[in-house]
């Protein structure tokens, strides 16, 4: 907008001359909004610093709209990942307009709402800012939740010794199973375990590419010296295994992890009895 | 009863492929497909989506809800890709032939675990696969 610079100068004199009210109320709305969850002195802290900036970008600062975006993002992206919803991230942003409406209808000066129009609209823009760095954020703590379930959701256990149990959840990808099958293998080495059960009962499905990443992890072991036992191919899964045509070959299957462990304990020359304690 | 819309994705990872199958898994659920039957679907849609990411180099997939003429519901999936197509279709459907370094039953196991298989294919053009399986 060309002749009043869009009013926006006006605005920054407010900025400027009520810093300390307008500040104090926008501090107050985004602690209301934050329910607690954060102190005011923090608030006050993240506050004041893009109060200062904005200050200067309304009263034509262009150096400052940069650092404004920056601190914006910082801003966004800490609450992301403190795992505040994207409204509660804007609502630090969108407060200021109240704050700064509030001293406009205090001081009564017709002159300054249009300008108030302006700066409403680059409230937005920054608004905008905020809810993009928040979902890029989000993202990337989602991918490093997956990155970690991947790690918890794969554990290899000692079942017995000389016994390792690998109970296999959720879906089987290429990235998983090369974690599954490291795991494994390391665990070989430390215990030189002579069986190990595979358990597949928490894997939805089991299609080519699963398949083919099991029988290459039995293979890899069998290479070590290990029998890998398969357990708990259910129903559903062994007809459309067999269906698919997918052949298992020589290595072992069992309908549950139990009578994997009964197999694994039997042929490694323990001796199990079934009545024991009746 | 209602039946959803079809429902369009597309497969440019291989977590597209995990979404695919959850498409399907809720599709053959509310057809009220049995266990059985919805695992093969599921793995079915699984071998085609991987195709397509891996052979095709991505397309899409839709997946919607058919009544056959006698009433019957049951689910129709489309994979569709712009890839280089497959020039001889009887050797691809071949169990054991892959020309990547698969087990080479994705192709053939998929129209054996469904009950209606139709393949489009034109070299340099792309390639279609159609399958439907009905609720027993
Ligand atoms: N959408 C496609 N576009 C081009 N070629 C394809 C496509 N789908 C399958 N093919 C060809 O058909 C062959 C057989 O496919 P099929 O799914 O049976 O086996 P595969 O993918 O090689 O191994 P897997 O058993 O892991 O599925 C593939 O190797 C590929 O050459
Ligand atoms: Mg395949």
């Amino acid at each position: 907008m060309s002749g009043e610079d869009g009013g926006q100068g006006r605005i920054g004199e407010l900025l400027r001359d009520h810093r300390e009210s307008v500040l104090d109320r926008w501090v107050a709305l985004v602690v209301a909004g934050l329910r607690g969850r954060l102190t005011e002195g923090e608030l006050r802290g993240e506050l004041t610093e893009l109060y200062g900036l904005i200050e200067r970008a309304a009263g034509g600062d262009g150096t400052a709209s940069g650092e404004l975006h920056a601190a914006l993002a910082d801003i966004s992206r800490s609450r992301a990942r403190q795992g505040f919803s994207p409204s509660e991230t804007a609502i630090s942003v969108f407060t200021l307009k109240q704050a700064v409406y509030e001293q406009i209808e205090n001081a009564g000066d017709p002159a300054t709402y249009t300008a108030f129009i302006a700066f409403s609209q680059s409230v937005d823009d920054l608004g905008l800012v905020t809810f993009e760095t928040y979902a890029a954020a989000r993202e990337q703590v989602i991918a490093d939740q997956a990155e970690q379930l991947l790690e918890l959701s794969t554990p290899v256990v000692k079942l017995w010794d000389g016994i390792l149990g690998v109970p296999l959840v959720g879906t089987l990808d290429s990235a998983r199973t090369q974690v599954v099958m490291e795991a494994l293998l390391e665990m070989l080495v430390d215990t030189g375990s002579e069986y190990a059960v595979i358990d597949i009962t928490g894997v939805p499905a089991v299609d080519t590419e699963v398949a083919q990443h099991l029988l290459k992890t039995v293979m890899a072991a069998r290479l070590m010296g290990t029998e890998c036992v398969i357990s708990g191919i259910r129903p559903q899964i062994a007809q459309t295994i067999v269906t698919l045509g997918i052949e298992f070959g020589d290595i072992v299957t069992k309908a549950t992890l139990a009578d994997a462990l009964a197999y694994a304990l039997d042929h490694s020359g323990v001796a199990v009895d079934a009545k024991a304690g009746a | 009863m209602t039946t959803p819309p079809p429902e369009e994705l597309a497969i440019g990872s291989g977590d597209d492929v995990v979404r695919v199958r959850q498409l399907v898994r809720t599709a053959a659920g509310h057809a009220g497909m049995s266990l059985v039957d919805q695992t093969k679907l599921i793995t079915a849609a699984s071998e085609l989506a991987r195709n397509t990411f891996v052979y095709g180099g991505g397309g899409a997939v839709r997946v919607e809800h058919v009544v056959n003429a006698r009433g019957r519901a049951g689910v129709r999936i489309a994979f569709s890709d712009r890839g280089p197509g497959i020039p001889d279709v009887d050797q691809a459907l071949t169990e054991g032939w892959t020309s990547g370094g698969g087990l080479g039953l994705g192709l053939s196991g998929a129209r054996r675990l469904v009950d209606e298989f139709e393949l489009e294919t034109e070299v340099g053009k792309g390639t279609t696969v159609t399958v439907t399986k009905w609720t027993r």
